[in-house]
């Protein structure tokens, strides 16, 4: 077959593929930090960690109930985001009157606990998880892993359903009013409080959800998280939190980006959107779609 | 981040600060008498660091959460250039701190275009390209660091082959670090950098060039978090990938919340805390990361000030009901 750029087309399409996985992951990680920090003004440092416990609990469902991968997808982001319902209401909503920092230090010392915990139970060598679709389609120019396919389908769909979901819907009205001006929204009867206590939860559910989906991709690993949530705090920095769309547009694309410098120049893959990220705070430092302040 | 902005009076907290610290020098030189030297040096490492990072939180109000980059890169850089270079000891702690004063002045320009939450994020964004760097670099010796770095003897004269005569080399450059903190802090650079901290706007709106503020204090505090993190090599003979990661970044964080940001001795007594904790817990394999997890946790819930901090507020209280004056102290830590 032909080559593109000195590189066979069958790598360049794979790590695409993989690209918009981890793009995909991405995009649902600072998509949940862009609304928790809207509604909140807490930075959810615990992030990484409970995307870490979807991928365990989905582990945990098939090996100690036998509960297979597509009841884990349901339970595991309702049982995780029920952990982050109980966090919320006993520990962080103690803290909204102070400065936002504090939110962030507490949110890390507990993301440390989770981590600490998982890997004083597990070990740091990580859990196999048995993908759920096996096999594939070879599509002519390349070789489509069913599972794969399905990542970036579901995640994409998912995306795009809590877009619409926030800024087409009367109940996201609510929840856009709220980041706006909680006080006001509050005057008018909605309980906010509750609001944002759900809106955590929901956020909390998507990292796990995210996790659910990186189980049969990676192992699961306690470490897995805290790896991972510190390349997203770069996506958000590069796509700025105030919109929607734009976190799930970086997400994906700088995961493309990341899969396509895996290609070209593997050295730099693992600092490529560090990279991006300084050079956007130097040109743009608002983010790519944040509004300036 | 708010904080209780003591000595605003100037003349008699200053002298407080110094008596404390002359005692506590003191008490460091006997010390040894007592404790391991290596555990004292382990200490004052972590305390000059801890002191570096609580002048740009404490004073400036910027929450680095990437500092690991500056103290674990001049580890490799002093450990590299001594080793392999074959430089003396006092050229390579000098060319790690002259490299972290570098490095601080790269990424101070990049990350202070960013405030508060984002600011972290993006400190610890490039801490942990620093760390991929380091992981990659062949000079740094990958998962093995670098290993057996020669002490030898200082300006060629002293010998700090012996952890005793070292330990006191460590006490100088932590006490010199220690002062030139103290003295930043209490000069009108540091006024300045209070201001800010406490109103940006306004002290944009006074004429200040407020970025330039910011990024000198970032390349200080990344200089003596060099200085701290090159002593350190020395002292273990070792540089190695765990001084960059974002762990390392974490408990320099801890240590000076627990100890009382925004305090002169907090980030001391913090770092003596938790450098304990840690040899005292080393058997207990990972409930190490849950138990600083949960120090965390409990210090931000219930305790803001830190140890040092509460002190303070009690004593302040106290003389505050002395004198009868209904003045409430200012709360946050």
């Amino acid at each position: 077959m032909f080559e593109l750029l000195g590189v066979p087309p069958q790598a360049l399409l794979g790590q695409l593929l993989l690209g918009l996985i981890n793009g995909a992951f991405y995009a649902l990680l600072s998509l949940g930090l862009a609304v928790i920090f809207g509604l909140m003004n807490v930075i959810n440092f615990t992030h990484g960690a409970q995307y870490m416990m979807g991928a365990f609990v989905a582990w945990m469902l098939l090996q100690y109930a036998g509960i297979p991968y597509w009841g884990a997808l349901v339970l595991s982001p309702l049982i995780v985001g029920a952990t982050g319902i109980v966090i919320e209401r006993l520990l962080i909503s103690r803290l909204y009157h102070l400065d936002h920092l504090y939110g962030l230090l507490l949110t890390f010392g507990l993301a440390l606990i989770v981590e600490g915990l998982f890997r004083q139970q597990y070990g740091s060598s990580g859990l196999p998880y048995t993908n759920p679709i096996p096999g594939g389609q070879n599509l002519g120019f390349m070789f489509l892993p069913w599972y794969r396919g399905w990542v970036v389908a579901f995640s994409l769909a998912v995306c795009l359903v809590t877009w619409f979901t926030i800024e087409r819907t009367k109940l996201g009205a609510y929840l856009r009013a709220a980041t706006e001006r909680p006080d006001l929204v509050q005057a008018f009867g909605v309980n906010v409080p509750r609001m944002i206590t759900l809106t955590y939860g929901v956020g909390v559910g998507l990292a796990a959800l995210a996790g659910v989906l990186a189980a049969p991709i990676y192992t699961v690993n306690p470490t897995m998280g805290s790896n991972l949530i510190i390349v997203v705090f770069a996506v958000v920095v590069i796509g700025g939190m105030g919109s929607i769309a734009g976190s799930i547009v970086t997400g994906f694309g700088l995961g493309v980006v990341e899969g396509l410098t895996k290609v070209f120049w593997p050295e730099a893959s693992a600092t490529v959107i560090f990279v991006i990220m300084a050079i956007v705070l130097m040109v743009r430092p608002q983010g790519l779609f944040g509004t300036p302040r | 981040m708010t904080s209780t902005s003591r000595r605003a009076s100037g003349g008699a907290g200053r002298n407080v600060d110094l008596i404390v610290f002359a005692v506590l020098v003191a008490a460091l030189l006997v010390a040894p008498l007592a404790v391991y030297p290596v555990l004292l040096m382990k200490v004052l490492c972590f305390a000059l660091f801890a002191c570096a990072f609580n002048l740009l939180i404490g004073y400036g109000g910027l929450l680095s959460f990437g500092h690991a980059m500056f103290f674990g890169f001049a580890a490799y850089v002093s450990g590299y250039t001594v080793k392999t270079w074959g430089f003396s000891t006092e050229l390579g702690i000098l060319a790690g701190t002259a490299v972290a004063a570098a490095l601080g002045l790269v990424a101070g320009v990049i990350a202070i275009r960013r405030q508060g939450i984002y600011f972290a994020m993006v400190t610890l964004a490039l801490a942990q390209m620093v760390f991929f760097f380091c992981l990659q670099a062949p000079f740094t010796g990958g998962e093995d660091g670098i290993q057996a770095i020669p002490r030898r003897p200082l300006f060629g004269l002293v010998d700090i082959s012996g952890d005793l005569s070292l330990y006191y080399v460590v006490l100088a450059i932590f006490a010199a670090g220690f002062l030139i903190i103290w003295r930043t802090i209490h000069s009108p650079f540091g006024q300045v950098l209070k201001a800010i901290r406490e109103n940006e706007a306004r002290a944009v709106s006074l004429g200040y060039a407020v970025d330039r503020f910011k990024l000198i204090a970032f390349v200080l505090s990344a200089t003596l978090a060099g200085l701290a993190g090159a002593t350190k090599a020395l002292v273990f003979q070792l540089a190695s990938l765990t001084d960059v990661t974002w762990q390392m970044s974490g408990e320099v964080v801890l240590m000076t919340l627990v100890g009382g940001m925004g305090t002169v001795f907090g980030p001391i007594v913090g770092a003596a805390v938790i450098v304990v904790m840690q040899n005292t817990f080393t058997g207990f394999g990972e409930w190490v990361l849950v138990a600083q997890g949960c120090i965390f946790v409990l210090t931000v819930l219930l305790f803001r000030r830190g140890i040092v901090g509460e002190i303070v507020a009690i004593a302040r209280r106290r003389a505050a009901a002395g004198e009868a004056v209904g003045r409430e102290a200012p709360a946050g830590g």
